[in-house]
């Protein structure tokens, strides 16, 4: 039967959404079409594609919007009289109809520092223990098909921010390579934070939610990347919690549940929760959890903007907070003279 | 048209990046050349990941019987005793090394329970051989080199300021033409495939690593960038092709839905209780023992039915009879019209193992049918038939150095695009460690032969000029044939007449009609620009796959006999005579090819003494055996 679709046709220089009816049989994928447009009605058309099976990541594409692979998208998930619509990966640079110039992923590559390996190890004497390499094989899985990157927001629609920004293919390199049980560099948080922009990221999880290897790029390799960087760079849950807390009520906050006052030690009882008297400070801001992601009824989140409430990443500090903040809400306290500077 | 050709000079210029072009590359790079990468697809997107099983070698981790003589007997075994000894025992002997190696570079295979590289059984390797990752281990393997290579470009930059002064890829570039001065390789000429625009490469030595040539075929798990480039390279620089008429074929590739045709279907699935059935529903597997088979196969159904919880006392059900008969088997019904609606047979396990079995004693092959193609092997059959996956054959070369033979000097050839190695049938999991061992070899010797050279040989003008009038030939050609419609007709003659079982008189039709389609080839236009334009890139290609074909066709009439990837119906034995015998294609002066016959290099006393002399007996001519036992 025909099947209609609109195929986004052009160069660098524009290019417009042409529509084609075109026969779709049983049990075909989006890419076994484009191919069908090849052979009969277009065989200029340019398109990505090497194994077919999902495994080398060549065919990514927008479909209705979605970042997908082509080999991995069945026609029967759309229904008979739904129209296609087929653009190129809107993040990177057109070169021709769906074919686009990635060579952004390939720069970062380049700039992330390669794994070295460990001085005095000869080749056949590398140990691992199996639970040491499942961490990093997770992120070995990628199949470098770049939906994350397409789809992130930090430079999806902001070529301003690319210089500065790596993306999530590249956090899950610097995750690998620092959780590799015989990595010979100690600093792989520190550079993703320092040069590969990670403080960019607002872990709005929709690198994660398009990985077609379904790699949990933000859960296992971004959020620990934040979290052991967090006090030492640049982050904005910290940024934020570092201008309305004085260093020294910082450091108490984080070492609350052990001891945050040694001058007014709390009795040690059987119940220690019962014993927390009611914290007269306002919760620490840096304390909260970040925002989780807007997800649907579906239980998953839309990722496209031309499916989204609004354009752009999410706010790190929450989409209901405006800023600036009603005096009254802010939580500043003034030094208290009696405490000693020292303390 | 811009005719405006970009040059580069380069010391060892690699043709392809997969598996074997990258190591090589690196190899090249390390012994100090200037070393460029060609790559027709981004890089990082080679072939090489679609291999799943694992890369062998005798490390013993797992079972300390292993090493690399045991490793070279398999091979041999496997390859029906065809194979180059010399690089047989290479391999064996090298592969640990290379393996070990990828670990320096960063490579994460599964581990033993001692922390070392584990290894799983393979079907033809006596012993736990293959090392992996989950079934992505060729996916590791290219990553692995894809992150060595960025890791020299760095250092590279650290000392240079240039991240490309020493190793560069050409992402998305295709190489047309080799370019010689007198016999010597002086470089290589080719397109962008984003904007179209040529670029010579000045070069004494080019390295071929392109791959296959499965795209020749209707039914093939092979990508679109196997079309036999590096074969037409070679036969058209004045090499040799090698034993072109041994193609592994897999009996049971999906062959619908369409967006699975050619995956692999594991036999494990016929392992398990799956059975193979024609349209009329009927078991066929039964009619097609052959009678040397006949006392180890059940005779009916219930036998065989019972043989899987029973396996002491009841025969094998027919479905597992060796590769090549099932083949065969199918390959027949589909002929007598009792095929499939699309051309193939049903494998059925649905209706044999309740869902919740198939899914814990399958899981990959039902979430890879389930998620690609929405085929739920718990509730439906699978359409299947034999489907195109490797070549034995390729460019002949030296064993230990990769160089081409025939009349060019400066050109080598390592991975599935040299032949010899794997004689008449690959064994899984040797063409990994191929890859690794052979590659490092060829980027070695093309950066010592570089070394050799007094002057630089120089490409000639008119030979440049005339290359880049050929690539834009179809462009400029209004009104001549669809290149897809000629792809499509070029895989149907492969398919139907020189497919997994061969016959003299289809064969001799095969070539009038490869002829044929030669003419046609040679009137093939594209439309079109020269900015990223696929149907002119198949344009291109269709010359290369047509003269490859040809090369299979012919060795497959004349080989007169059934080994490993041959089949010949007949001539349905394996000949201890033809054992002897390398059919080698070459072009003469008009750009026909030639066929030759030349001996099988022997193998050294050493090496004959790792087998016992009742195995040699079956492979071996008496006279043969007689020259064994004198020594």
């Amino acid at each position: 039967m025909k099947r209609h679709f609109r195929v986004w046709r052009g160069d660098a220089s524009g290019g417009e959404l042409r529509d084609f009816d075109v026969e779709v049989n049983e049990g075909e994928v989006v890419l076994d079409i484009i191919h069908r447009l090849q052979a009969t009605q277009a065989p200029d058309l340019a398109c990505r594609w090497n194994c077919k099976a999902g495994k080398c990541g060549s065919c990514s594409m927008e479909i209705n919007g979605m970042p997908r692979l082509g080999c991995m998208t069945r026609m029967s998930t759309f229904t008979e009289d739904e129209t296609i619509t087929v653009t190129p990966i809107r993040t990177f640079p057109v070169i021709r109809d769906l074919v686009t110039d990635v060579s952004f992923n390939y720069e970062k590559a380049r700039e992330t520092p390669a794994f070295a390996p460990p001085p005095g190890v000869a080749p056949g004497d590398y140990r691992m223990r199996q639970v040491d390499v499942e961490r990093s094989q997770e992120f070995r899985k990628c199949i470098e098909c770049f939906l994350c990157q397409n789809t992130c927001h930090v430079i999806r629609d902001h070529d301003e921010n690319k210089p500065a920004f790596s993306g999530p293919r590249f956090f899950i390199r610097a995750a690998e390579l620092d959780m590799h049980p015989l990595d010979d560099r100690a600093d792989r948080k520190e550079y993703a934070q320092a040069s590969q922009g990670l403080g960019y990221c607002n872990i709005t999880k929709c690198c994660t939610e398009v990985c077609p290897e379904h790699i949990k790029i933000t859960d296992n390799a971004i959020i620990p990347m934040k979290e052991r960087v967090v006090d030492r760079r640049y982050d904005p849950l910290v940024w934020l919690g570092r201008k309305i807390f004085r260093r020294d009520e910082l450091e108490s906050a984080s070492a609350k549940p052990s001891s945050a006052h040694p001058s007014a030690p709390h009795p040690p009882t059987a119940n220690p929760s019962a014993a927390n008297p009611p914290t007269v400070n306002p919760p620490m801001s840096s304390a909260r959890l970040p925002q989780t992601a807007p997800v649907g009824p579906d239980g998953h989140m839309d990722i496209a903007e031309l499916v989204a409430p609004q354009q752009g990443g999410l706010s790190p500090f929450g989409e209901d907070i405006e800023f600036p903040l009603p005096p009254e809400q802010i939580s500043y306290h003034h030094p208290d003279p009696d405490k000693s500077p020292d303390h | 048209m811009s005719t405006a050709i970009e040059r580069h000079r380069y010391d060892v210029v690699v043709i392809g990046a997969g598996g074997a072009g990258l190591r090589a590359a690196i190899e090249a790079r390390l012994a100090g050349k200037r070393t460029a990468i060609i790559s027709k697809s981004l890089f990082g997107k080679a072939h090489t990941v679609m291999a799943e099983g694992g890369a062998a070698a005798a490390m013993g981790n797992v079972n300390s019987n292993d090493n690399w003589m045991v490793h070279f007997r398999d091979t041999m075994r496997g390859g029906k005793f065809l194979n180059n000894f010399r690089m047989a025992e290479l391999h064996a002997k090298e592969a640990p090394e290379r393996i070990w190696e990828l670990e320096t570079y960063g490579a994460l295979f599964d581990r033993t329970k001692d922390g070392k590289i584990s290894q799983r059984n393979f079907g033809g390797h006596e012993y736990p051989r293959l090392a992996h990752v989950g079934d992505r281990t060729g996916l590791e393997l290219i990553r692995t080199l894809q992150q060595k290579i960025v890791s020299l470009q760095q250092e590279d930059f650290a000392e240079t300021g240039s991240y490309d002064s020493r190793i560069r890829v050409f992402q998305e570039t295709t190489i047309t033409e080799l370019m010689l001065d007198g016999d010597r390789v002086a470089g290589a000429f080719g397109y962008y495939r984003e904007s179209g625009e040529f670029l010579l490469f000045e070069a004494p030595a080019v390295v071929l690593a392109t791959g296959g040539v499965g795209r020749s075929y209707k039914v093939t798990s092979n990508s679109w960038e196997y079309t036999g480039d590096g074969h037409a390279l070679a036969l058209r620089s004045g090499a040799t092709l090698i034993n072109m008429e041994f193609l592994q074929f897999h009996p049971t590739g999906m062959v619908w839905p369409p967006s699975v045709k050619g995956i692999l279907v594991t036999e494990s699935v016929r392992g398990d209780g799956g059975v193979l059935r024609n349209s009329e529903g009927k078991r066929f597997m039964f009619d097609y023992v052959p009678d040397v088979f006949r006392k180890q196969y059940a005779e009916t159904e219930e036998e065989g039915d019972r043989w899987y919880d029973d396996p002491d006392n009841n025969r094998r059900p027919p479905e597992l009879l060796p590769r090549d008969e099932v083949a065969r088997a199918i390959n027949s019904e589909v002929k007598a019209g009792r095929g499939s609606p699309a051309g193939g047979v049903f494998l059925d396990v649905s209706t044999r193992l309740p869902a919740e079995q198939i899914i814990k004693r399958l899981p990959s092959m039902h979430h890879q049918f389930k998620e690609l193609a929405d085929v739920d092997i718990t509730k439906e059959p699978m359409e299947v038939g034999p489907t195109c996956h490797y070549v034995m054959g390729g460019v002949e070369v030296d064993p230990d150095t990769g160089a081409a033979f025939g009349t060019v000097q400066g050109l080598f050839a390592a991975g599935e695009v040299s032949g010899g190695m794997h004689g008449s049938n690959r064994l899984g999991g040797n063409s990994l460690s191929d890859l690794l061992v052979f590659g490092k070899r060829a980027g070695e010797h093309a950066a010592a032969y570089v070394d050799t050279l007094g002057v630089r040989p120089k490409p000639a003008k008119i030979d440049v000029a005339a290359a880049a009038e050929v690539a834009l030939a179809p462009l400029a050609r209004a009104g001549g044939e669809n290149p897809y419609t000629l792809q499509q007709d070029l895989q149907a003659v492969m398919g139907d007449l020189v497919g997994i079982i061969r016959r003299a008189g289809e064969l001799t039709d095969a070539l009038k009609r490869l002829q044929e389609l030669k003419a046609r080839v040679a009137n093939v236009s594209a439309d079109g620009g020269r900015l990223y334009n696929p149907g002119w890139h198949l344009a291109l290609d269709l010359r290369n796959m047509l003269v490859v074909s040809e090369c299979t066709a012919k060795a497959a009439l004349e080989r007169e006999e059934s080994r490993g990837g041959h089949t010949r119906e007949d001539f349905p034995k394996m000949s201890p005579e033809w054992r002897r015998v390398n059919l080698v294609c070459s072009l003469d002066e008009a750009g026909e090819v030639h066929l030759e016959r030349k001996p099988v290099p022997r193998m050294r006393a050493e090496l004959i003494d790792l087998f016992d002399r009742s195995e040699l007996a079956k492979y071996m001519t008496d006279e043969e055996l007689a020259e064994v036992e004198a020594e």
